[in-house]
């Protein structure tokens, strides 16, 4: 069966004056020129790449990475390619204070984990998750661990649906079985 | 405990509880894809069901609105791909000739008071004018959909906003959705539904509930409903979807998760500027902005009733020498009715350029594109950076932007 904890290196979504952005859309995380793509291998090298500031993501980015998002992260268009994107890399979980609604469906279908948790921005302001910390979360009970400063967090866990369709890798591997 | 519009429709979906917050398995009436995102389904089709079919032929659709004709080899091939699965599966396309898929869908009938549609369009929540239960998905929530006819969906909690006061011409409904999406933000409304109420709400045509109900996606919202309305207008929407309008009303004693007032009295045309639907600002703040180019048309105003409220500032004028007029019907059938009433040549007398019924503006493939500097005053719902290149793009309504055509810089219709 598939892994529950995702351990990872923290990607934290800032602007220049170091405070999380907030409305990041699918065009900024996608964008719409490379919307004929359809080969998923082909999508990771244009992650995040129209948003200012983080458009070398993708050179930077390793299997495992987290990413922590502001609100509203993938607001926008119905794409898929904003969520197939990050798979493509292997980045392990996105954890915002919410998802843009198809955005979260688009992830959740995917068996790709996206966490909500409303105290994130207080972990970045207080400083318990920082750029490049190693940290470990517990997909199905939210808890998480960081493991750089020894320092413990929360996020909303999966939801029924969403760890049935995470654990069968995908929503069409789930629909077989019902 | 009652329940709100959007408990009740979901509810005539599923045999499980519609509450909200609760994740209930429900049918769906109506699945369709566009030429984005259709050949996607196509190819999640093929590779998870092989020759299967789908659920439902008859309840399962295409309609091309993106790149009308086709204007670039790769859409010519995604829309081609689309073909030939639906002549495989005798699925109805409605092809690159129809228009805004959304809108065909209301002006078919297949989208009506009650129903369930999902597709692949982030604005199909705009169903909500009619009281239907829209909702844009991506492509392999749409595989599913097209081979099971079912999809997994949270309950949303429900907002009610009610609109005090009233406005008159040249403010529009296009005005009033900006001036809730300032008031709102993409917070308020966030995950959930909404539901318009008071005066300026019940007394909205079809098309201003289009233009409302499409920008419920800018505000993060999940769908937007009108429940109040007039005997006549409940006539039209029959006359216009050959099928009759009855949508269910959320119950007295429903609960709804927050109720905000907006004042709209007397309120003035209004523009959202760069580079957020939400950054809106009265017309007057933002007198005098050059412009290079503006479009009429989208999901949000791409019906008659828009047209002719931008026939109604450009009659007799020009569009100013170096301005840029784009202008493109939703659909064929707004497109015929245009022709038939003299607006749509009275629009290329003024020196618009008419194109042909689909997303235009909004989409980067068709019209929808903009050069680095460019400033474009659209009545799309848009203007993210980069949405529709680099230039920058200003909201308004069809009358700000004729009225802005003409003088070169962005200004309000009275100031014409």
């Amino acid at each position: 069966m598939r892994g529950t904890i995702q351990r990872g290196r923290v990607w934290i979504l800032l602007d220049e004056e170091g405070r999380l952005i907030e409305d990041i859309d699918t065009d900024q995380i996608f964008h719409n020129q490379f919307l004929h793509i359809t080969e998923m291998s082909l999508m990771g090298q244009y992650a995040l790449g129209n948003l200012e500031g983080w458009s070398d993501f993708s050179q930077q980015a390793e299997p495992g990475d987290i990413i922590i998002a502001g609100r509203n992260f993938g607001a926008g268009s119905s794409r898929q390619q904003a969520v197939d994107c990050f798979i493509a890399l292997g980045i392990g979980l996105i954890a915002a204070p919410s998802f843009g609604a198809i955005y979260y469906r688009n992830a959740v279908n995917s068996g790709f984990p996206v966490l909500r948790g409303l105290g994130i921005e207080t972990l970045i302001t207080e400083k318990i998750l920082k750029p490049g910390d190693v940290i470990e979360v517990n997909l199905r009970s939210g808890e998480g661990q960081n493991i750089s400063q020894d320092k413990v967090f929360h996020l909303e866990p999966m939801n029924p649906v969403q760890e049935s369709i995470f654990l069968a890798e995908g929503l069409f591997n789930y629909g077989k079985t019902l | 405990m009652g329940k709100t519009t959007i408990e009740k429709i979901i509810q005539l979906h599923t045999e499980e509880e519609a509450e909200a917050g609760k994740i209930v398995w429900m049918d769906l009436d109506v699945r369709t894809a566009r030429d984005f995102g259709g050949p996607n389904v196509v190819k999640n089709f093929r590779r998870e069901y092989g020759n299967e079919p789908v659920a439902s032929a008859e309840k399962t659709f295409f309609t091309f609105d993106l790149c009308t004709p086709a204007c670039s080899l790769k859409y010519a091939d995604n829309q081609q791909i689309c073909r030939d699965f639906a002549r495989e599966q005798m699925i109805k396309v409605f092809d690159v000739d129809r228009g805004i898929g959304s809108h065909v869908l209301m002006e078919e009938g297949l989208a009506k008071a009650n129903s369930s549609v999902v597709g692949t369009d982030s604005h199909l929540n705009i169903l909500g004018a009619v009281g239907s239960f829209g909702q844009g998905m991506g492509d392999v929530d749409i595989t599913f959909a097209f081979k099971t006819g079912k999809t997994w969906f949270e309950v949303p909690q429900t907002v009610k906003v009610i609109l005090s006061g009233d406005y008159s011409p040249p403010t529009s409904s296009k005005d009033l959705t900006l001036y809730i999406l300032k008031k709102l933000g993409t917070e308020k409304a966030a995950l959930r539904a909404v539901e318009f109420f008071g005066e300026a709400a019940k007394k909205l045509s079809l098309s201003g509930r289009i233009t409302l109900c499409s920008m419920v996606t800018e505000m993060a919202g999940i769908i937007g409903f009108v429940p109040e309305f007039e005997r006549a207008f409940q006539e039209d929407v029959a006359a216009f979807s050959g099928t009759p309008f009855d949508p269910v009303q959320p119950d007295e004693d429903c609960s709804y998760a927050d109720v905000i007032e907006i004042d709209v009295g007397g309120l003035p045309p209004q523009v959202a500027a760069p580079e957020a639907p939400t950054n809106v600002f009265d017309v007057s703040d933002l007198k005098g902005t050059r412009i290079d180019s503006g479009f009429i048309g989208s999901c949000t105003n791409g019906r008659i009733e828009d047209f002719l409220e931008a026939y109604r500032i450009l009659k007799g004028k020009k569009v100013k020498e170096d301005i840029m007029l784009k202008v493109v019907p939703a659909t064929k059938k707004v497109y015929g009715e245009l022709l038939k009433n003299g607006i749509l040549g009275g629009l290329f007398e003024s020196g618009a350029i008419i194109d042909s019924p689909g997303c235009g503006g909004c989409a980067e493939g068709m019209v929808g594109l903009t050069g680095e500097g460019e400033v474009q005053v659209s009545t799309g719902n848009r203007n993210f950076p980069g949405k529709q290149g680099k230039g920058k793009t200003y909201l308004a309504s069809p009358a700000v932007v004729a009225a802005s055509c003409v003088m070169g810089q962005i200004i309000s219709p009275e100031d014409v």
